[in-house]
C-alpha cells in the first residue's frame, strides 16, 4: 500500500520527473480514456437507455404500465419466488459453510466444486433438468399426473429453477470467510459451556453478518432477474406463471415497447440498488467480507 | 476416541453440529443439483449412439453450437483485451470517477439478462440509438452474429476484470523497480516482466467469460434475431426442441453443452495448477 501512495505522490508533483514504475502521463491518459469509454459504452449506455425508453412517452404512460393486472401479477410472482428461493439458499449456505469451514475432512475441494456447479451450467439447462424430472414426459411425469401435482408450467417449477441458478451465492461468500476466521472463537464458546446453537447465534453469526448480507444481496438480484431457467419451466402463462423478466419478453414481442422498458426499469433499479449496497459493503466492511475475486 | 469412529475421514472437533449441517448440505445439494443433472445425463443413455450422433451432427445443431462457441470466443477475446486495461487502470491509477467505474463493472452480474437484451436491441436495432447511424454505412449489428458478440461482450466483462484486479494488486513493485534499475524501459518492464505474471489470471478470466458466453441465453435472444442456421444460439435450440416436446433432442444438445462446460472447468483448474507451480499464486 505504502508503495502505491509513494508512487502516486511521486507522479503528482510537476516537472518531467516520473517514477520508474509509472507510465508516461500520455499513456496513462489514453489507458484511462479507453477504460472509461469501454465501460461507459458497453455498460453505462445500455443502463441509461432502459430508463430513457421507459419514459419515452412521458411519466403518465410509464405508470400506466403498472396499472395492468398482468404486470402487477408478474411483480408479485417475482417477489414470491425470491421470498422462497433466497431464504432456502440462505439456510443452505449457512449450513454448508458451517459443515465445510468449521471441520476438517477429506473431499472438501470436491464438495466446494459441486456447490459451484450451477454457475457453470447454462440457465437453459438449469430449467431443462427439472423438465426432464417433472415434465409430462419426465421421470416422474406419470406419477405427478396421477396425483394431480403440477410442477412444470407452474410456480413450483419456477421456484426450483430459481433455487438452482442462485444456489452457490450465499455458500461461496460464507465458506472462504468462515475458513479465514478459523474455529478458535467457536471452540472457546463451547468450552465455556455454550450450546451449538448459542455458539452459532452469539459468536459465528455476528462475525459473518456482513458477508451473509453480501451473499443474500447477490442471490436476490439473480433470483428476481433470472430469465433463461425460468423461461424453460414457466410455460409463459400470463397472469399465472409470468415473472417480471418473462413479462418483459412478452410485452416486447407484443410491440408494447414502453411497457416492456417500464417493467425493465424496475429490474434495472433493483440492479442499481444492489450495486450501491454492494459497493457500500465493500468500502465499509471490506475486512469482514471474504477476500478474493468476485 | 471419536477419531476411530470416523476413521481418518474427518478430524475430531469439539464444535457440535457437523452431522446436522453436513447431512442437510448433502441432501439439499443432491436433490437440487446432483440428482437432476445425473438424470439428465442418464436420459441420453436411452438413445443409441447412432441416434445421438444423428442429433449432434444435425446441421442446425452444429450451426448453433458453432455460433455459440465462436461468438463467445470473440467476445471473451474482446473482454480480455479491454479487461486488462480496465483492471490495470482501476488498480494503478487515481482519477475522478474511478470508484464509479469500479462499481459499474459488476453491472452485468446485477442487471437481469432480459433487461440487458432489450436495451442492447434498442441501441443497435435499425432505428435504434446507434443502429440508425451505422446501418446506412452497411454495418448491421442487431439480428446478426455481431449482435450475439455484443451481448456476450456485455455479459463477460466482469469475469475478466474481477479475476485480474486482485492479481494486479498483488504484483510487487520491487520487480518493476528491479527491471527499471537494470535498464529496462517502462515498455519492456510492462511487456516482459508484468504481463507474463498476469497470463494465468488472463487465461482464467478468458475461460470464465467464454464458459458464461456459451451458455448465455437471456441477453442474446432479443438481439440475435434467432434465424435457424444463422443467428440461432445453442441454448435457444434447446428451448425450441423443448417446445416441440422433443425431449431427446433437447437432452442431447444439453449434454454436449455440459461436456463443453466440463472441459472449460478442467482448463481453469489446469491453468491454476500451472500458475501455482510457475508463479506461486492462484
Amino acid at each position: 500500500m505504502s508503495e502505491q501512495t509513494l508512487a502516486a505522490s511521486a507522479t503528482m508533483p510537476p516537472e518531467t520527473w516520473r517514477a520508474p514504475t509509472a507510465e508516461v502521463s500520455v499513456v496513462r491518459l489514453v489507458l484511462i480514456g479507453v477504460a472509461v469509454l469501454f465501460i461507459g459504452v458497453f455498460l453505462g449506455f445500455p443502463l441509461l437507455v432502459v430508463f430513457f425508453e421507459a419514459f419515452l412517452n412521458g411519466v403518465a404512460k410509464y405508470f400506466e404500465t403498472f396499472a395492468d393486472s398482468d404486470t402487477q401479477h408478474a411483480i408479485l410472482l417475482t417477489l414470491l419466488v425470491a421470498a422462497i428461493a433466497v431464504p432456502a439458499n440462505l439456510i443452505f449456505g449457512v449450513a454448508a459453510a458451517w459443515a465445510i469451514a468449521k471441520y476438517d475432512f477429506r473431499g472438501k475441494a470436491l464438495l466446494i466444486t459441486l456447490i459451484d456447479l450451477p454457475f457453470s451450467v447454462s440457465p437453459v439447462i438449469a430449467g431443462l433438468i427439472y423438465v426432464i424430472m417433472f415434465g409430462a414426459q419426465g421421470y416422474l411425469g406419470d406419477w405427478l399426473k396421477a396425483h394431480h401435482i403440477q410442477i412444470i408450467f407452474a410456480i413450483p417449477g419456477i421456484v426450483l429453477a430459481t433455487i438452482f441458478v442462485t444456489f452457490p451465492f450465499v455458500a461461496r461468500e460464507l465458506i472462504p470467510l468462515m475458513e479465514e476466521q478459523g474455529t478458535q472463537d467457536e471452540e472457546a464458546a463451547i468450552s465455556l459451556g455454550a450450546s451449538g446453537w448459542q455458539t452459532f447465534r452469539r459468536v459465528t453469526l455476528p462475525n459473518v453478518k456482513w458477508g451473509l448480507m453480501y451473499g443474500v444481496l447477490l442471490c436476490n438480484a439473480r433470483a428476481m432477474g433470472e430469465f433463461g431457467a425460468v423461461a424453460v419451466v414457466s410455460g409463459h402463462i400470463r397472469g399465472l406463471t409470468n415473472t417480471m423478466p418473462l413479462h418483459i419478453e412478452i410485452l416486447y414481442n407484443d410491440y408494447q415497447w414502453v411497457a416492456a422498458f417500464a417493467v425493465a426499469s424496475l429490474l434495472a433499479l433493483l440492479a442499481l440498488v444492489t450495486l450501491i449496497v454492494k459497493t457500500l459493503l465493500e468500502w465499509r466492511f471490506s475486512d469482514e467480507l471474504a477476500n478474493g475475486p468476485r | 476416541m471419536t477419531a476411530i469412529a470416523f476413521g481418518t475421514w474427518r478430524k475430531p472437533s469439539v464444535i457440535p453440529g457437523f452431522g446436522l449441517t453436513f447431512g442437510f448440505l448433502m441432501v439439499y445439494l443432491s436433490l437440487i443439483v446432483l440428482i437432476p443433472i445425473a438424470l439428465l445425463i442418464l436420459r441420453t443413455t436411452q438413445l443409441s449412439w447412432a441416434e445421438y450422433w444423428a442429433i449432434a451432427s444435425n446441421g442446425r445443431v452444429v450451426a448453433a453450437l458453432r455460433l455459440s462457441f465462436g461468438a463467445a470466443l470473440i467476445a471473451a477475446g474482446i473482454n480480455t483485451l479491454f479487461g486488462i486495461i480496465v483492471a490495470w487502470v482501476l488498480v494503478r491509477y487515481e482519477f475522478p470517477g474511478r470508484r464509479l467505474v469500479d462499481a459499474i463493472v459488476d453491472l452485468p452480474f446485477a442487471l437481469p439478462t432480459a433487461v440487458a437484451g432489450i436495451a442492447l436491441t434498442a441501441i443497435f436495432a435499425k432505428n435504434g440509438w446507434v443502429g440508425q447511424y451505422i446501418e446506412p454505412l452497411g454495418i448491421k449489428v442487431a439480428y446478426t452474429s455481431i449482435g450475439v458478440v455484443i451481448a456476450l461482450t456485455f455479459i463477460g466483462l466482469p469475469f475478466v476484470v474481477r479475476t485480474l484486479q486482485p492479481v494486479i494488486m498483488e504484483i510487487e513493485r520491487e520487480t518493476e523497480e528491479a527491471a527499471a534499475t537494470l535498464g529496462a524501459s517502462r515498455h519492456q518492464a510492462i511487456f516482459r516482466v508484468v504481463l507474463p505474471t498476469l497470463v494465468p489470471a488472463l487465461l482464467t478470466g478468458f475461460v470464465l467469460a467464454l464458459a458464461r458466453g456459451i451458455g448465455e441465453y437471456g441477453s442474446v435472444v432479443f438481439i440475435a434475431g434467432n434465424l435457424p442456421y444463422r443467428t440461432e444460439i445453442a441454448p435457444l435450440l434447446i428451448v425450441i426442441r423443448l417446445t416441440e416436446f422433443d425431449y431427446n433432442g433437447a437432452t442431447a444438445i444439453a449434454t454436449i453443452m455440459l461436456a463443453i462446460s466440463f472441459v472449460m472447468f478442467l482448463a481453469i483448474n489446469l491453468i491454476q495448477v500451472w500458475a501455482r507451480r510457475r508463479f506461486g499464486y492462484v
